[in-house]
């Protein structure tokens, strides 16, 4: 196993390269010229232009360009700095605590209602419970985050405060502590709810069909043993590659969110960030979601063979 | 619908007048929305301690519908038992409690699967498998428990138990798996064991050597043995008496050796006809006509009546009874006398 974890890791090491080169490309090839942009309506003096364009390494070729970023990253963490001078990693270091809060708190939001109410309509099969699960999911999907954002903000946010006083649910920003991320988190976590509570029921309901339920029911063991033993352990199998899949999904689609709630994440960043086309700032910012999407992936891959026997990566 | 009957079951040994298991005019339906299938029509048998019933039919015949109902694992609803009882040591077992029951299963009746590979749950160990019946059904530790698991696979002889206690279903092959299946089955020393067709699934060699085990760890252990195969040849060795079951009934029960000597139904009579015989190489080989009937609409009278070459005008209206021929020998066939003789 161990040997296999640091076959992954070696092997992200092209897709990162592969990843960054891409973005960086892309960033590059946008029109217009970031200097010419710095200096706004004003024609801006020729001389300063050539002296930032050659400090910013502007005139280069892309590779070349792509390999003074890429060097700085590899061997000395040094994600550069963006025009104002400001160090990239001292903008994305809260910013990312800020998105992956919401993210976490998206997934475990996920996994605890998708998870339960998958698991209640599958033992409630084919009743009104079941039904009604499958319908509202029907409705969270259809529904996009930028409506259910706003609707919830306003009912949970502002009306509730109205209605109770209560403060349970602030409406924007981060200043209430980690609860200022249960409303967004939700929010964010909304389509992901449907699918996994989807895909729970499916999962649970199979594996209830297998024969070594047959066998564990045979064996003269209670439906609650029979079902929270035999049956669980297996259906949370596909479960768990879905929802490390999820937490890279969940970072990466935090913009919208992020926006509506008025948190200072990486997903807001990332859109000023492409709009001032500060490169270094896009590039590292998507460098490092493509960091935290493969590693959830390798985890997602070891969880799989400690769930699954059958499994074994050597 | 709650059920209110003694929740005690007699202990082993007690009510010496009673078979060890009689089902007694059984009939299981299921419910489903193409209309009602009618799976068993009133079957009967009795197994006693260390005796071997063959229960012996194609598929869709009834006998593991039989088997599940006795071991109450039929999915109710669709499934429903309209009639009949199903007696162990004389207590009707349809009528008990669902927890009566759940003390009956897997302790006192237990049942063997036919793939061992989908029969065992492939995220536990064996040993964590087997030693579940000790650890639930008897309060052991963990510990305890898969030293008598241990022990046990010593017992089906699965080399080299001790190391491989921790193994996983996967990592053994399709005769150690029933092994692992027979093992778990036996564990709390069960009076009746049901085992639905356990070497369908194997090569012809593990066959023989998983049904050598099991006649076995019924010498020692005086079980009652209710082996299910479509599988003549695997009978005749093992079994003491055979029911052989056709669209849901008994259509004919007798000492094994009797069968073979002389069927007494057409339908068996046509089984044995259908096995093959180096004597007979390069003849064609004997098939019975037609196609199992449609448990959905059955054949009016008798179900075998389409396909039967002994049949008359009164087999397209009556049902045929049971006819009693002799001692345990039954045929469900108006003309079982010229099938008996030959004649045809």
């Amino acid at each position: 196993m161990g040997r296999y974890i640091i076959r992954r890791l070696l092997q992200s090491i092209p897709v990162l390269l592969g990843a960054t080169l891409l973005i960086f490309a892309i960033v590059f090839a946008l029109p217009g010229d970031p200097i010419a942009a710095l200096a706004g309506e004003k024609r801006a003096d020729p001389n300063i232009v050539a002296i930032l364009r050659e400090q910013y390494h502007l005139n280069d070729p892309l590779l070349l360009q792509y390999w003074h970023y890429i060097s700085g990253v590899l061997f000395r963490f040094d994600f550069g700095v963006t025009f104002a001078q400001v160090p990239v990693s001292q903008i994305m270091a809260g910013k990312f605590q800020v998105t992956l809060n919401l993210a976490v708190t998206a997934l475990l939001i996920e996994a605890f209602i998708g998870v339960g109410l998958g698991l209640w309509a599958a033992l409630r099969r084919g009743k009104a419970t079941d039904t009604m699960i499958l319908a509202s999911t029907l409705l969270l999907i259809s529904v996009p985050t930028l409506v259910s954002g706003f609707i919830l903000q306003f009912i949970l946010g502002v009306k509730l405060k109205q209605w109770t006083g209560l403060d349970i649910f602030p409406i924007a920003g981060i200043s209430n502590g980690l609860r200022s991320y249960l409303l967004p988190g939700f929010v964010l976590a909304g389509v992901s709810i449907a699918y996994l509570t989807r895909l729970t029921r499916t999962s649970l309901a199979e594996t209830l069909r297998a024969d070594f339920i047959r066998t564990a029911t045979a064996k003269g063991l209670s439906r609650r043993r029979v079902v929270g033993r035999h049956a669980l352990r297996n259906a949370l199998i596909p479960l768990i590659t879905f929802l490390g899949a999820d937490l890279g999904n969940l970072m990466g689609g935090a913009v919208i969110t992020e926006r509506i709630f008025n948190l200072p994440g990486i997903g807001l960043q990332l859109f000023d960030s492409v709009y001032l086309r500060e490169q270094p700032v896009v590039v590292g910012i998507v460098t490092i979601l493509v960091l935290i999407y493969i590693l959830a992936n390798l985890v997602v891959d070891v969880m799989y063979a400690v769930l699954d026997p059958r499994i074994r990566y050597e | 619908m709650k059920r209110t009957s003694p929740d005690v079951l007699p202990a082993e040994g007690g009510h010496g007048d009673h078979p060890l298991l009689a089902v007694d005019n059984l009939h299981v339906e299921f419910r489903t929305r193409a209309g009602v299938v009618r799976a068993v029509n009133g079957v009967s048998y009795t197994v006693n301690p260390g005796e071997t019933l063959a229960v012996l039919g194609e598929s869709g015949s009834g006998k593991s519908v039989t088997a599940q109902a006795i071991m109450g694992i039929l999915d109710m609803p669709p499934a429903v038992i309209p009639k009949g009882e199903i007696r162990f040591r004389g207590t009707d077992l349809l009528k008990l409690s669902e927890e009566a029951r759940t003390q009956v299963r897997g302790q006192r009746i237990a049942m063997i699967f036919q793939d061992a590979l989908s029969a065992l749950n492939p995220v536990f160990t064996v040993g964590w498998q087997i030693s579940e019946m000790f650890r639930v059904h008897r309060g052991m530790s963990k510990s305890d428990g898969m030293k008598k698991a241990v022990e046990l696979m010593d017992r089906v002889r699965i080399p080299a138990a001790r190391q491989r206690v921790n193994d996983y279903p996967h990592q053994f092959s399709g005769g150690m798996r029933q092994r692992i299946m027979i093992a778990m089955s036996i564990a709390l020393d069960p009076e009746v064991l049901i085992a639905d067709e356990p070497t369908t699934a194997l090569d012809v060699t593990v066959q023989a050597q998983i049904m050598e085990l099991l006649a076995d760890l019924q010498r020692e252990s005086q079980m009652g043995l209710i082996l299910i195969t479509h599988d003549l040849g695997v009978v005749a060795d093992v079994a003491d008496k055979i029911a052989v079951m056709y669209a849901g009934r008994i259509v004919e029960n007798a000492p094994v050796h009797d069968i073979y000597r002389a069927p007494a139904h057409p339908y068996t009579k046509g089984l044995l006809e259908s096995i093959p015989r180096v004597d007979l190489k390069g003849q064609d080989l004997y098939a019975i006509k037609g196609l199992p009937p449609n448990l959905l609409e059955l054949p009016t009278g008798c179900a075998f009546h389409p396909r039967c070459p002994y049949r008359q005008d009164n087999c397209v209206t009556d049902s045929p009874p049971l006819y009693q021929i002799s001692g345990w020998r039954g045929s469900a066939c108006h003309y079982w006398r010229e099938v008996l003789d030959g004649e045809q």
